[in-house]
């Protein structure tokens, strides 16, 4: 598989060949390949200690991996140190230089690079434009915000035109709102830089918004690689299943004549899969659909209510589907619908999923 | 993506990888080594050399003569005793001194803190020679205190504070108490004011608050300034040269005469394997507890 | 805050603890500066106050030829302990931080100890290789002995500075293309200079005011003055010292003072 014909003057694919890294007897990295696109957004997205940043990190050079390879384009660079690798790249906690104003922070690589005052000058106040800071080039880097601080490290990492850019956990420093905002401003950002940003974060709803695709990694393995949808609708994995969405899983019996849902035939629209595997049920709250009775032309996971949280724009009702199975239901908290005819705990609530929301992922609960 | 050719590749690169960690790893390491030396050269082979003096007779054969008679001699026995004696004094008076002295700079201002802070820098930064000589001048027969005491009628005649065990303590208790304030008062400071709220919110009193908590907390600083302090002052040279008036002999000094005036290598040696071990003994407890680096935080 | 109140109330009721606190203060740095007003006595004893007023002490110290001598001796090791304890010291330092935990540890237990050990024994002992090297009573005998001295002290006040850098400020610079050495000199360096400095003062000052190595390894031509010190005030109490010992005093105290204005300007900086 090759990427050439992507490859342009704004950005370079990135080629990572089974890549290793231990840490003693654990393994930060195990056998990692992925093939990143040019202009891609690509995420990087596990829990804490999954090995993404040690990837990001092995990627920008900071880390030797133990073995394998990373390509930029056509070139190998496993060996090459950070300093000629043309990355730019932003902290978690921004590591911008205290000691420095705005303007010089954003400099700094056109100023390694050897570039003459005047064409800094230019770049730094283009680049500054561009994150929405213009004219903020003599400010001291304490006297900004927090968002204030992240957009000059976005303006420092790409103010020299690097074709790829790193981003470890940019925003987890700010609060929600912020957050969110910004998570908007880098989508747009990355539409006009048109750069290659591979992008670390253990959110996966930060994840789900920016990525064009997401590589989820688990105890330094790559689990499944896709676009956020295709990643949300039918995740290959029970890990990624459950990681992804606020999940329950439900096992299924697997007999001769298919999977079976509490002692009934699955219905589903996709094929149902062959051999006779154990499968899960992927149930994800905002998928069911409550009714006044029993609809036999849907999956039925009618239970008791065990519990009902308000939270704001919608109620998430607990329910008990027996045999100590607990699924969670969201509903709208609008009150046209549903939230008048809630049942109350213990009475018993009719829910259903729809046969093309079913999603089934091999595997076992334990 | 082919697996198979990948899995081949892999195989050369791992070992320049591991080549290349190396080499960046010797390479810090690299930048320590001549402070290292240095100090490998002048004084851990000099110190060694001298030590190794004590397992040889004067014939030069191995024995463990020298042993017996420092454990023997009278006079070797009782330069234990004073040396151990004057550090446990000490370090008595410098935890007596120290622990209230951090405990209230612990609980004032952080700025006003730190300006009186100033006060305990001040004899840090000074020469033991200029603060040894400084207590000569005050605790001699005509000096400030001994005058101030007789013009207000309390003695009639000058007490004998310096040239004996009172002024080399005085004087070494001024000497070591910054050692013991520093690492002390770094780790009161840390302590956060809430963890006694917490425990006065859940029925201690604030007495108990203090010793079940703040006390408890403050022990690794509390330890790091004990050990400092007595490891020091098992090595002291100067004070109790100066102010002990020659009728003070701690380890220092009778290793420096057994040397300087009898030329007995091998008895001054055996002194100084002693005084060595007792020295790395408690440094060696502490850095099972707590850690080497916790004895100079700041 | 609330806690602080709670806890200082009873400290504030307890004046005790407040005047008990002054007077140790007060133990711990005052009685240094009584030589300074002996040393401008007139008369030939020490006497406190004293009765009439004279520089003839100061006229004795920087009249002498002898005392003189040392003076520079002394000025020129500590200088040139300095200048060489303060890269050496601060390259262990950065070196250590990115070494692998064992080897730190084994390093820092080397580290100190040049301090811990009692200093007779390395005088004893170096005054013996200095023997057979030949490098008693020379300037360059002293500075490598002042200079192992001193180290360790530099390694210390720059190793806690570079605990409070923010490391991934280097890893920054490195990603936006500048070399490894580059990145430390214009990222790290201007973030722990007052690290350094202060390292810095403090090998000067560990160097100008030692005196056991010294009394062993200087001598004749190239005695320090704190040798000459030492084997003055064994004899007797001699009013010179006082002018001597306020010189030095005032040496202090301006290195200290220096030391607080780097760390208010440090401060200032990080807000």
């Amino acid at each position: 598989m090759s990427n050439t014909d992507n490859e342009n003057h704004k950005s370079l694919p990135i080629g990572i060949k089974s890549l290793s890294k231990s840490y003693g007897d654990v393994y930060a990295l195990e056998n990692v390949s992925l093939d990143i696109k040019a202009g891609e957004f690509i995420t990087l997205l596990g829990p804490s200690g999954s090995g993404k940043t040690t990837l990001l990190m092995t990627i920008a050079g900071f880390c030797s991996p133990d073995q394998g390879s990373i390509y930029f384009g056509q070139q190998e660079m496993t060996m090459t140190p950070p300093h000629m690798r043309g990355l730019g790249m932003v902290f978690q906690n921004y590591a911008l230089f205290p000691f420095m104003s705005v303007a010089e922070n954003v400099g700094y690589p056109l100023r390694v690079r050897g570039m003459t005052d005047s064409d800094q000058k230019t770049k730094i106040e283009a680049a500054l434009e561009m994150v929405q800071l213009g004219g903020y080039g003599e400010r001291r880097i304490h006297q900004l915000s927090g968002g204030q601080k992240q957009r000059v490290a976005l303006a420092r990492a790409m103010v020299f035109e690097p074709k790829i850019i790193l981003m470890d956990e940019p925003l987890s420093a700010l609060d929600k709102k912020l957050r969110e905002h910004m998570q908007i401003e880098l989508k747009a950002l990355h539409q006009k830089l048109e750069a290659t940003i591979v992008y670390v974060t253990h959110d996966q709803r930060e994840a789900l918004t920016m990525s064009d695709r997401i590589a989820v990694i688990n105890n330094g393995r790559l689990v499944q690689v896709d676009a956020p949808k295709a990643l949300y609708d039918n995740p290959n994995d029970l890990f990624v299943a459950d990681f992804i969405g606020e999940s329950v899983l439900l096992q299924l019996e697997n007999s001769i004549k298919g999977l079976t849902l509490r002692g009934k035939p699955l219905k589903m629209t996709n094929p149902q899969p062959k051999g006779g595997e154990p499968h899960c049920l992927v149930i994800r709250p905002e998928l069911l659909v409550m009714s006044n009775s029993k609809d036999d032309s849907l999956n039925d996971l009618s239970g008791i209510v065990n519990a009902s949280v308000y939270q704001g724009e919608s109620v998430l009702v607990m329910v008990d589907l027996g045999e100590n199975t607990m699924i969670s239901v969201r509903l709208p908290a609008n009150k046209s619908q549903s939230s008048n005819i809630i049942p109350d705990v213990g009475k018993p609530i009719y829910l259903g999923l729809h046969a093309e929301d079913v999603i089934t992922v091999k595997g076992r609960v334990e | 993506m082919n697996i198979a050719s990948n899995n081949q590749l892999e195989g050369l690169n791992s070992k320049e990888l591991a080549k290349a960690r190396r080499k960046e790893g010797r390479l810090f390491f690299n930048l320590s080594l001549p402070s290292l030396i240095t100090i490998l050269i002048v004084v851990f082979i000099p110190v060694f050399w001298l030590s190794s003096l004590s397992f040889f007779d004067r014939a030069g054969d191995f024995s463990w003569e020298n042993y017996d008679r420092i454990f023997q001699s009278q006079l070797y026995i009782k330069t234990f005793i004073v040396t151990l004696k004057i550090s446990f004094i000490t370090l008595f008076f410098c935890i007596l001194l120290g622990y209230p002295l951090c405990y209230w700079l612990s609980q004032l201002p952080n700025r006003l803190a730190s300006i009186l802070m100033i006060f305990v820098l001040l004899p840090f930064w000074t020469s033991i020679l200029v603060r040894t000589y400084a207590w000569l001048v005050i605790l001699q027969r005509n000096g400030i205190i001994n005058d101030t005491l007789i013009s207000i009628g309390w003695i009639d005649e000058p007490l004998q504070l310096a040239h004996n065990l009172t002024g080399s303590i005085i004087g070494m208790v001024h000497i070591l108490l910054p050692f013991f304030i520093l690492p002390l008062f770094a780790s009161m400071r840390s302590i956060d004011n809430n963890f006694i709220r917490a425990a006065i919110s859940l029925g201690s009193t604030p007495r108990g608050a203090f010793w079940q908590v703040f006390f408890k907390m403050s022990l690794p600083g509390f330890f790091a300034g004990t050990v400092l302090v007595f490891v020091l002052a098992l090595g002291t040279y100067v004070t109790p040269a100066l102010l002990g008036g020659g009728k003070i002999q701690m380890l220092a000094q009778r290793i420096d005469s057994t040397i300087m005036l009898y030329s007995n290598w091998g008895a001054a040696s055996a002194l100084g394997v002693v005084l060595l071990i007792l020295a790395f003994a408690v440094i060696w407890i502490f850095n099972r507890a707590f850690g080497i680096d916790k004895l100079f935080m700041r | 805050m609330a806690a602080v109140e709670m806890v200082g109330k009873r400290k504030y009721n307890n004046l005790w603890l407040d005047f008990a606190g002054v007077c140790i203060l007060f133990f711990l740095a005052l009685p240094t500066f009584i030589v300074i007003p002996m040393s401008f006595s007139g008369a030939s004893y020490l006497e406190f106050p004293p009765e009439s007023w004279s520089f003839r002490w100061y006229e004795s110290y920087f009249g002498s030829s002898e005392w003189m001598r040392s003076t520079r001796t002394s000025l020129l090791v500590a200088f040139l302990t300095t200048i060489i304890a303060t890269p050496l010291g601060s390259l262990a330092a950065y070196g250590l931080t990115f070494t692998s935990a064992r080897v730190r540890n084994v390093s820092q237990l080397i580290v100190v100890v040049p301090i811990l050990v009692p200093v007779i024994l390395i005088a004893i002992g170096v005054f013996h290789l200095y023997a057979k090297l030949g490098l008693n009573y020379t300037i360059t005998g002293i500075v490598i002995a002042h200079t192992s001295l001193a180290v360790p002290f530099v390694i210390i006040t720059v190793l806690a500075g570079l605990k409070n850098y923010d490391f991934n400020q280097e890893l920054a610079a490195r990603s936006l293309g500048a070399s490894r050495p580059r990145a430390l000199l214009t990222i790290t360096l201007p973030q722990v200079k007052f690290s350094i400095q202060t390292g810095a003062l403090l090998a000067f000052i560990t160097s100008l005011d030692e005196v056991v190595v010294s009394m062993f390894v200087s001598g004749g031509e190239n005695a320090t003055i704190t040798r000459r010190m030492f084997n003055s005030l064994r004899d007797q109490v001699d009013p010179t010292i006082a002018a001597i010992s306020s010189c030095l005093i005032i040496i202090s105290v301006s290195a200290l003072v220096t030391v607080l204005i780097f760390n208010r300007n440090q401060s200032k900086d990080q807000i």
